[in-house]
């Protein structure tokens, strides 16, 4: 009986909710010495943007390995978290960061959004039209992307300001002790947004895990669905980047614990659960880190090992079959 | 079958014409890089000043060492990378893409946690170099656990196994506070060279030199162990002449300037295209070729946003993800 409940997905789900929750309570409550309206606002800002970035990361991973037929892929590991950043480069040399800052951060952060789905589209098409079969010439072309845009955000970085270059660089790695809680309201609309585009697709996910032909044979407008998703993919990618920074193997570690946790390909379980799982590295490991052993190791550190190692556990896996 | 075009005479004049003109390449560049920095100067005043005048001491002092710098730095580069492709036996892999580079990099950083008075400059230059070592080692004994079916196998591990030391180093850096100082030697330039500060690099030109003379026993190495055993090579020797060649190119390089990208994949890789596999012919080639695209990395980010400058490692990053992303998309037929 208990046997039988414990293969069930949603008792998994369901478990993996409670300890979620219990990490954000612990995250709330551990070591409050002052006053709760302060502690409220203080932790609860970035706990909002951390709920955020976990499942923008989650979402936009776990769909991304759908579209792609890989559970290796993730759009960070193909240099897409990075070309964001670039974005954010490239938006500032074209339009002048005197001139932006009287923008509305709203008005700023959208358009690098847009510019981001375009770009991220058009990225999407080129690598995924078929031309490239080999799993180990993606994975390579895809790390070589990423370098390429993080050097040229670099370089124009040094361009844009030449004396502050040293000020600006840190901003370029993700961090999730300094969260960005500016564009919280911005990223929170954008996630929405994105989550309702997916809403209309939520359907045709589990069909298009079977691959492409059986998709198309169930009726599936194939090219058009994952153009769509990808689009939401692009924008999930960019909620993250803008809270956190680009983060590499983050998305691959919470993606795989989702599948091995719940167990089944169906996305209704395998979503949440990814997005659970993120908040349980995130806030969790914040706590562990921060309030249990007062560590001033950033998680963002640890938490890139882990899935570096599991990146390389699971390619040896593929390279030894 | 006598078809002209692949008769030994024909090649070698072609080679000869490359040779001149990647010479005058280099030549030209680095008049360009003598005559480009933050103060103007006139090269023909040099002949009739007096050697204390200003323009000869800023000539003496900085231009023309950076200039040898920057040439002794990029050949050498270039060559070490030729080297390292024919010991993996794959092409598609550089000092700075598969370890040797970053365990250098993790080596001035042990050394400026654990001996923060420094030491001697040729002590820092051999520990650097045997991290370099490791780094090379390390690739290797990886690439021999693994069964390699596709040859993009190579330059992946070589990637994760440089992204594990670097992340390693991150970490280090970290603790110790020392994550600035990381970033500088990860992101190379050669802006701080002057008399006194590029000596090093000389060493690095007597290795390139060596190398060159041993070039078409490294061209049998990459035939494979059981080739050259057959045909009478010491395969180990020359294995162990090969690991301590590149590594103590990339470590003199390192400690002088830090990590420079990407011209061990780039140069030989070009030459490959341009005169075909013969590496005693192509070694001349490749170190010009490293030399004159290290000249050319350098003045260009001493222009792009003059007075400041932009460090040659960014701009050969740059290049080289192109290049290389050029290279397998181009051949991706061949490995699906």
């Amino acid at each position: 009986m208990v046997l039988t409940l414990w293969r069930q997905p949603a008792v998994r789900v369901l478990l993996l909710a409670i300890a979620a929750v219990l990490c954000l309570l612990g995250f709330m409550t551990i070591n409050v010495q002052t006053d709760w309206a302060f502690i409220l606002q203080h932790r609860g800002s970035r706990l909002l943007a951390l709920l955020l970035a976990a499942s923008a990361i989650g979402l936009s991973t776990v769909l991304f390995q759908t579209i792609t037929h890989s559970r290796l892929l993730t759009p960070a590991l193909m240099g897409f978290d990075v070309l964001f950043v670039l974005v954010n480069t490239l938006v500032l040399l074209i339009f002048g960061g005197a001139e932006l800052a009287g923008w509305p951060n709203s008005l700023r952060v959208g358009l690098q959004m847009l510019l981001m789905v375009g770009l991220a589209l058009l990225l999407f098409r080129l690598l995924f039209s078929g031309s490239v079969r080999s799993l180990h010439l993606m994975i390579l072309l895809g790390m070589l992307a990423g370098m390429l845009f993080r050097e040229l955000s670099e370089l124009g970085a040094r361009v844009l300001d030449p004396s502050e270059f040293g000020i600006s660089s840190g901003v370029r790695q993700a961090s999730f002790s300094r969260v960005n809680t500016e564009l919280l309201a911005v990223s929170a609309v954008a996630l929405t947004l994105g989550g309702l585009l997916l809403l209309r697709w939520r359907r045709y996910l589990d069909v298009l895990s079977l691959g492409r032909d059986i998709a198309v044979n169930l009726g599936v407008a194939h090219g058009r669905v994952v153009l769509g998703i990808m689009a939401v993919v692009a924008i999930m990618v960019s909620v993250a980047t803008v809270l956190v920074g680009p983060t590499l193997f983050f998305g691959l570690l919470i993606a795989n614990l989702a599948y091995w946790i719940t167990g089944t390909q169906r996305h209704r379980w395998t979503l949440p659960a990814s997005v659970l799982a993120g908040i349980i590295c995130l806030v969790g490991g914040q706590v562990l880190l921060e309030q249990l052993l007062a560590s001033t190791l950033p998680l963002a550190l640890v938490i890139e090992l882990a899935g570096g190692l599991l990146f390389i556990a699971l390619l040896l896996r593929g390279v030894r079959q | 079958m006598t078809d002209s075009r692949f008769s030994p005479s024909r090649a070698s004049r072609a080679g000869a014409l490359w040779l001149l003109l990647l010479l005058a390449l280099v030549l030209v560049l680095a008049v360009c890089s003598l005559n480009v920095g933050a103060s103007r100067l006139n090269l023909l005043n040099v002949l009739t000043a007096d050697p204390d005048d200003r323009v000869s001491k800023i000539l003496f002092a900085s231009r023309l060492p950076r200039t040898l710098a920057l040439i002794l730095a990029g050949a050498a580069l270039a060559v070490a990378g030729a080297i390292l492709q024919m010991m993996a036996r794959n092409r598609l892999v550089d000092t700075s893409t598969t370890g040797p580079m970053a365990a250098a990099a993790l080596g001035m950083l042990v050394l400026a946690i654990a001996l923060p008075d420094g030491l001697p400059l040729w002590a820092r230059f051999l520990l650097v170099s045997g991290f370099a070592a490791g780094g090379i080692l390390l690739f290797l004994g990886v690439l021999q656990r693994i069964p390699l079916r596709s040859a993009l196998i190579v330059p992946l591990v070589g990637l994760i196994i440089a992204g594990v030391v670097h992340a390693g180093s991150g970490l280090i850096a970290h603790h110790f506070d020392l994550s600035q100082s990381l970033r500088a030697w990860n992101s190379g330039d050669f802006s701080a060279v002057l008399r006194g500060r590029y000596e090093l690099l000389w060493v690095a030109a007597g290795l390139t030199l060596a190398a060159m003379l041993l070039a078409d026993r490294f061209t049998v190495i990459g035939m494979g162990r059981d080739f050259a055993v057959n045909i009478g090579v010491n395969y180990g020797l020359l294995m162990a002449i090969g690991v301590a060649l590149v590594a103590m190119i990339v470590g003199s390089v390192v400690v002088t300037a830090g990590v420079i990208p990407f011209i061990g994949l780039v140069a030989p890789n070009v030459v490959r295209v341009l005169t075909g596999d013969n590496l005693r012919r192509a070694v001349p080639m490749i170190a010009l070729l490293g030399a004159a695209i290290l000249l050319a990395a350098d003045l260009l980010g001493r222009l792009l946003i003059h007075p400041y400058e932009v460090p040659s490692s960014n701009l050969l990053s740059i290049a080289g993800c192109v290049v290389f992303l050029a290279v397998l998309l181009h051949g991706r037929k061949q490995w699906s």
